[in-house]
């Protein structure tokens, strides 16, 4: 790809990214925050395409924008009578304070620490390096997350089922 | 030129948005966005430290990422699944008012 248009297009997502998730932050109906989410999510798997990872971008979107965000709109759905509008809460200015802390702390210690980098785009396609290393490096944290998807799953299907009539 | 550093500046403030949003929240699906949020930023910095830094295996960062991906998906289904569960059984997810462990 054309080196600049490859900036163009990270700086370009990256302010989509961060501008639906403000707009997550700001807007008070759950239902636009979780649409303004979808975006976001979305333009995160845009930057990993920038980033030359194109099996997780596409994980990302299947994942994220497809399976978690449905998930949230059923949640919400599932839940009419609860608050949706966002009610302000007493402490925004200390919790925005803090979040603006933790942001400027990140972005000082990634720019203070002397990276030891590369500067050539290693990876061709992705896809056949992550399956090489989940058989050989990762096989058994490959296993226990393949349990952890069962076991999220059957303790989702109990929490959600209702109750039996008495014994 | 993308370099490691934008990449990290990216993550750190969608990380602080992502903060904002789950302590501002009271809706406990709102809450959950926010953690969302959070774990985004912390795969994009995963990925931009796979992409940029020097390392004998520079896939790992990518596969890390999958799995926290696959974490996070577990996660939303339980933490949906519970805030349905409680749902049913007070007709509010208000986290502000689910207090019955306080005292």
């Amino acid at each position: 790809m054309d080196d600049t248009a490859v900036v163009v297009a990270f700086w370009l997502l990256a302010l989509l990214t961060l501008g639906s998730a403000l707009m997550v932050a700001v807007v008070r109906d759950l239902v636009h925050a979780v649409l303004f989410l979808i975006l976001s999510f979305v333009g995160v798997a845009g930057l990993y395409i920038t980033l030359s990872a194109d099996f997780v971008a596409v994980v990302q979107v299947l994942v994220y924008a497809g399976a978690i965000s449905v998930l949230m709109l059923f949640a919400i759905l599932l839940t009419p009578r609860s608050a949706r509008d966002n009610a302000p809460v007493p402490y925004a200015a200390p919790i925005a304070a803090l979040a603006g802390l933790v942001g400027a702390v990140v972005v000082f210690v990634a720019l203070k620490t002397d990276w030891a980098k590369v500067e050539d785009d290693r990876f061709g396609s992705t896809a056949e390096a992550i399956g090489a290393a989940l058989i050989d490096p990762f096989v058994l944290p490959f296993e226990v997350a393949s349990l952890l998807l069962v076991v999220a799953m059957v303790g989702a299907i109990i929490l959600v089922r209702p109750p039996e009539e008495g014994p | 030129m993308i370099d490691l550093e934008h990449v990290l500046v990216v993550g750190a403030l969608l990380f602080s948005i992502g903060l904002y949003v789950a302590l501002s929240r009271r809706n406990a699906v709102g809450i959950l966005m926010g953690i969302e949020l959070m774990l985004n930023s912390v795969n994009l910095n995963l990925i931009g430290f796979a992409r940029f830094v020097d390392s004998p295996r520079p896939i790992d960062g990518q596969v890390f990422t999958v799995f926290v991906i696959t974490v996070a998906a577990a996660e939303a289904a339980v933490a949906l699944a519970l805030a349905v569960a409680v749902y049913r059984l007070r007709q509010s997810i208000d986290v502000d008012r689910l207090d019955t462990l306080k005292w």
